[in-house]
């Protein structure tokens, strides 16, 4: 029965993240074009422009190598590994004992190592610059998310994401000056690992400044369709993980049964739509960072997960 | 007895923390004053919070200090001084940020190193609570050293005192005379320093504090900066020097 749940609930988490990894970037479009006053395209377009791509055939450079075709579908298929190891509605899913976080950030590594190749493999010097920003920038982003990983790894005996949630939710912990230090540290994190404002411009591929669209310059049809959908996977991924580790009040637990997954899903959706109107303010509110400040800011955000770590350090007399 | 009372309060040293490495952080003469109202205004609330929590009523009383002089009128006076100098935005760094947000953090470390042996027996939470006290009265002093902008380095010296401030209000039976002393103090240190900004702009047409070292009259203008470096480094050999004899006998 619990096993039965556990896959049930796998299923349905898959088809929900599915479905809603289009939604969360054209919701967090059309917040933005309202709030610019514009009206914006509807939340759904993201679901349009990825239906019109995919029945286009890829238009691949002469010298392509083998690394272009395949650099797509290794990127969205790590991407969604990594987002059904995120709960969303209910805890204790058939995944969950495989829920690491540091499964999780070395899958979006492995997805990000695939772009980057993808982006430099045809050998256009825009590819390359923005292959080479990217890098650049994960130096410093990557170490920021494992050390705060460390201080929930800390807190709650456990680098599993659920055992993190479950720790975090029953109050035993109470308020921490880490935990609010490390939330910020993974808040700078998702902004430059899903290329938003301050660190880059989504809603741009005319900049000498940009890094993610830089790399998809030469992709076309097909897989530009899988790389959108693969951003879309990893924005909803990122708000996911912020949801489940600091706001993870509501989640339903797999054996429940489906009343329970109801107003688990509800509460997910709650959570999702603060964290996108959230982003949606954000982005309205502040300027493009310039690119040489960017390693600056995302050093502020390890040092400050470093800061956090050590404060628990100290709090909890390991020192 | 719950432990959540305790948590705020810790959250809003926390807070104070942040905002020193948010001043170590900002470019811009603006944003830095900004910061530092809004950590007078946190610096108000975790003395109002300590003041319920401890039930000591003169503790509002010092909340009260901090708000109208730290959150409001400090911050408003640096802003005309602002608009009467009519400054550049940009802050003059000596070190860059990213080697001061490191410096900052090198700092913080020290402050840990510090307080954890000599509060030994205390609770967890209350040594947690004394080194970020610590670490913002440090990171005050860090600002004062790494900003060539004599405006920058009074706030430096302002959130310095918030960090005094912090302390004194989280350890139970301070004295009120002592903490309207340091009040008092600090606004006599405030009003001299924005003196002597003033008098450094009249004479040097720049609030850049490099153009003082030259005028330190130890030697003649471009020689200063060999000369200076060359005593420091000799001064400190014979230090090290008596400390080994020290040592030995």
């Amino acid at each position: 029965m619990q096993t039965l749940a556990g896959l049930l609930t796998q299923a349905l988490h898959l088809a929900l993240v599915l479905l809603a990894a289009p939604l969360v970037v054209g919701c967090t479009r059309w917040l933005k074009a309202r709030m610019m006053g514009r009206r914006g395209a509807p939340p759904w377009q993201p679901v349009r422009d990825l239906a019109k791509l995919l029945r286009k055939r890829p238009v691949l450079a002469e010298n392509a190598s083998l690394v272009s075709e395949a650099a797509p579908y290794i990127a969205v298929v790590t991407t969604l590994v990594a987002l059904a190891l995120v709960p969303s509605f209910a805890q204790g899913m058939a995944f969950a004992p495989l829920g690491d976080l540091l499964l999780v950030a070395g899958l979006l590594a492995l997805a990000r190592v695939a772009l980057v190749l993808a982006g430099m493999d045809v050998g256009t010097a825009f590819g390359g610059m923005g292959a080479a920003r990217e890098v650049s920038f994960s130096a410093f982003a990557e170490p920021a998310l494992l050390v705060a990983v460390l201080s929930f790894a800390i807190l709650a005996g456990s680098t599993n994401l659920d055992l993190v949630a479950a720790t975090f939710r029953d109050g035993q912990l109470g308020l921490r000056v880490s935990l609010a230090l490390a939330a910020i540290a993974m808040l700078a994190v998702a902004l430059a690992d899903n290329a938003r404002m301050p660190v880059d411009n989504p809603g741009t591929h005319l900049e000498l400044t940009m890094v993610h669209e830089a790399m998809l310059l030469e992709s076309s049809g097909r897989h530009l369709a899988l790389w959108e959908f693969q951003a879309a996977l990893k924005l909803e991924l990122w708000l996911a993980l912020l949801a489940a580790v600091f706001l993870p009040f509501g989640t339903a637990a797999a054996g429940a049964g489906p009343l329970a997954w109801g107003l688990g899903l509800l509460a997910w959706l709650v959570k999702m739509a603060g964290l996108t109107l959230a982003l949606a303010v954000f982005e309205s509110a502040i300027a493009k960072m310039r690119v040489f400040r960017v390693p600056e800011f995302l050093g502020a955000a390890l040092l400050l997960a470093l800061l956090a770590a050590a404060l628990l350090f100290v709090s909890t007399g390991l020192a | 007895m719950g432990k959540l009372p305790y948590d705020i309060a810790h959250l809003l040293g926390g807070a104070m923390l942040l905002l020193s490495f948010v001043l170590l952080y900002q470019r811009r003469v603006q944003a830095v004053i900004n910061a530092f109202a809004v950590q007078g205004g946190v610096l108000a609330l975790a003395a109002a919070w300590q003041a319920n929590m401890q039930g000591v009523p003169e503790l509002y009383l010092t909340a009260l200090i901090a708000f109208v002089a730290k959150a409001v009128l400090i911050p408003l006076a640096l802003r005309a001084m602002l608009r009467r100098l009519d400054l550049h935005r940009a802050v003059e760094t000596a070190l860059g940020i990213g080697t001061s947000m490191m410096a900052g953090v090198a700092v913080v470390a020290l402050a840990i190193l510090v307080v954890l042996p000599i509060t030994a027996g205390a609770r967890a939470i209350a040594r947690e609570d004394l080194a970020l006290a610590l670490s913002v009265v440090l990171l005050g002093m860090l600002m004062m050293i790494t900003r060539r902008n004599a405006i920058s380095q009074v706030v430096g010296l302002m959130s310095l005192e918030n960090g005094l401030v912090l302390a004194a209000v989280g350890a139970a039976g301070m004295p009120l005379v002592v903490e309207l002393s340091t009040a008092a103090l600090v606004l006599v240190v405030f009003v001299v320093a924005g003196f002597f900004v003033f008098q450094i702009r009249e004479r040097f047409d720049s609030v850049d504090t490099a153009a003082l070292e030259s005028h330190r009259g130890e030697g003649a203008g471009d020689g200063w900066r060999g000369e200076g470096a060359g005593d420091g480094w000799r001064g400190d050999a014979g230090q090290d020097g008596q400390r080994g004899g020290a040592g030995q006998a």
